[in-house]
């Protein structure tokens, strides 16, 4: 079995990590052209029609656009090695700094979510395959459905009405406290229980048809530890990649429900600073959080790899 | 039974965006500032916005921007991506290498954040929000065509007609293309419910359809400053946006179970 050892396996880490490379020029590039893609003078359009000459000419040439294209591109990628992401317009901060504040917040929120949406989703999961074909089936699927279809815009507020206006049981806005926590929490994390549930029910029913469950069976292994012991155990690989999957859509969501509850993340930052057009802090969290999904999904790539020995590592 | 109930919601839902001016006489744009943020009463059933206009007249006309995004997005998206995915996946080579470069990089972005981005330097407005969504739209559409070409140009009808002097636009369109066509539907009635929520998330964001034109997702940003004194701001206008992409979802799992020759019909139940 020469494809198992551990030759293999290096390679196909460095090969998996080496293919990332390209994507993250690539999306560098795109985070580069941004500021290219504004319509008109994009300093005119940062500092307002009103902007003097002087101060036009001043910030071209803090930015580097009076230089010729692959200059400003080839300046752009060596900073962005050294970590340097630029000035803030607004607030004369570096944007790396700026971001590194928010990044805790978006994190909790994050891990936060997913801990709702593994909680939820599991024992829902399970429930539904088990009881395949049955009500109790039906109710699932059909709730994880309706779960999928809620858009967190609308979400977020109804909670808000419903457990911090009707019942005031629950703040509506800021962070610091475990109650403020909770509302953005399920806004983020029900999506992701939908689909999770819908994963964790496919794969357990997948696993449940396997000959060595009914072998088990036939020994005598009572259906609750078949479920749970051997199909459920098998089915967490695949649950453990649509969770590393969904990051992208934790992170896209925390732009929107950050700012229904005024959580002050990176996704907030982010939309604050389209709203003053500070360009540079808008192209600092895109990176961000683009390098970020693409970083999870690389770590998911290699750990599925790694768990399961019957991925092919040519 | 999905199939059913998603195809009676959307056509529900459509009626309703095309008949709206007959269900309510009130103008959606048509002011009465006295009764600003009065709820739900006969005469408006769904009650008044924060300027004293009817949300049942916005949430109609709503409904038609909501369906206009999807239609567009999906269709310019479906068929960009389905030409670039039959090309990479037919010709190969360099040409497959460089859209498939494309496609990684469009997909290292997650969701809606290329789009958020693509507006926030384009500006607001419907139409960037349209060009936004199809800029990252077409890449799933691209990447499964590309997939089911592979397969497709290895199968021995389509070598028989090659060998048979097919030209290869012919032999694209005729015989390659169109057995990638039921995965195409599904992924365009998911992407339905997709570009109708994303539409939303921007709107509410204010990075799509502006003020005062009435969109889902605008009435809903409008609403979050009133969750105290007027939620019926925020219920109707949400009530709908997840109306229509429960039915895109449902009808888009409904007819990959028909499609899906993997999948058995009706699922057959397990008992360990």
């Amino acid at each position: 079995m020469a494809r198992y050892d551990g030759a293999h396996v290096l390679r196909f880490l460095a090969r998996r990590f080496l293919l990332t490379i390209p994507v993250l020029l690539g999306v560098a590039t795109l985070v580069f052209a941004l500021i290219h893609l504004i319509p008109g003078d994009p300093v005119r359009t940062m500092l307002g029609e009103s902007a003097s000459e002087d101060s036009v000419i001043e910030l071209r040439g803090r930015l580097g656009l009076d230089r010729p294209l692959y200059q400003q591109y080839a300046i752009y990628l060596k900073d962005l090695a050294r970590g340097n992401l630029g000035t803030s317009l607004r607030t004369n901060e570096p944007v790396a700094s700026a971001i590194a504040a928010r990044m805790p917040a978006t994190f909790e929120l994050a891990a936060a979510s997913m801990a709702v949406a593994i909680v939820v989703a599991i024992p829902l999961g399970i429930l539904a395959a088990a009881g395949a074909g049955t009500l109790v089936d039906h109710l699932a699927t059909t709730l994880a459905l309706v779960g999928i279809s809620m858009p967190n815009v609308w979400l977020g507020p109804l909670l808000a009405i419903i457990f911090a206006v009707e019942l005031g049981w629950l703040p509506v806005s800021g962070r610091g406290t475990f109650a403020q926590l909770i509302l953005p929490a399920l806004t983020l994390g029900a999506p992701l229980a939908a689909v999770l549930a819908r994963m964790t029910r496919a794969s357990v029913i997948d696993e449940l048809r396997e000959l060595y469950v009914t072998a088990a069976r036939a020994r005598g292994l009572s259906r609750t530890r078949a479920v749970l012991r051997h199909a459920f155990r098998n089915s967490l690989i695949p649950i453990v990649t649509v969770l590393g999957l969904q990051v992208g859509a934790v992170l896209t969501g925390a732009v929107i429900t950050e700012t229904i509850f005024a959580w002050p993340g990176v996704g907030r930052l982010l939309i604050q600073s389209i709203g003053f057009r500070d360009y540079p802090l808008v192209q600092g969290c895109i990176l961000l959080i683009a390098v970020t999904y693409v970083s999870v999904n690389l770590l998911t790539d290699l750990a599925y790899g790694l768990l399961d020995p019957r991925i092919r590592y040519e | 039974m999905l199939l059913k109930a998603g195809t009676a919601i959307v056509v529900v839902i459509a009626a309703l965006a095309i008949a709206g001016p007959l269900l309510t006489p009130a103008d959606p744009s048509a002011q009465d500032l006295p009764l600003r943020l009065v709820g739900p009463t006969l005469a408006h059933p769904f009650g008044l916005d924060e300027l004293g206009r009817d949300v049942l007249a916005r949430v109609l006309v709503g409904a038609r921007i909501s369906f206009l995004v999807g239609l567009v997005v999906v269709s310019v998206s479906a068929l960009v991506g389905t030409l670039l995915g039959a090309i990479a996946g037919y010709f190969g080579g360099w040409i497959d290498d460089l859209i498939s470069r494309i496609v990684d990089t469009l997909m290292a972005f997650p969701g809606l954040l290329l789009a958020i981005a693509l507006v926030a330097v384009l500006g607001p407005s419907l139409t960037n929000a349209l060009f936004a969504l199809t800029v990252i739209g077409w890449v799933g559409y691209a990447r499964l065509v590309r997939g089911q070409v592979l397969r497709a140009r290895e199968f021995e009808y389509v070598q028989a007609a090659r060998a048979l002097g097919a030209t290869t636009p012919r032999l694209l369109l005729r015989h390659v293309v169109p057995t990638a066509i039921p995965a195409i539907v599904v992924q365009a009635t998911l992407g339905m419910a997709g570009a109708v929520i994303s539409e939303a998330a921007l709107s509410f964001l204010g990075l799509g359809v502006q003020p005062p034109t009435a969109s889902w997702g605008t009435m809903l940003s409008g609403g979050r400053v009133h969750l105290l004194d007027a939620p019926h701001l925020t219920i109707f206008p949400g009530l709908a946006i997840a109306l229509l992409v429960l039915g895109f979802n449902f009808l888009g799992d409904g007819l990959r179970d028909l499609t899906d020759p993997r999948q058995p019909r009706r699922a057959a139940p397990v008992r360990p």
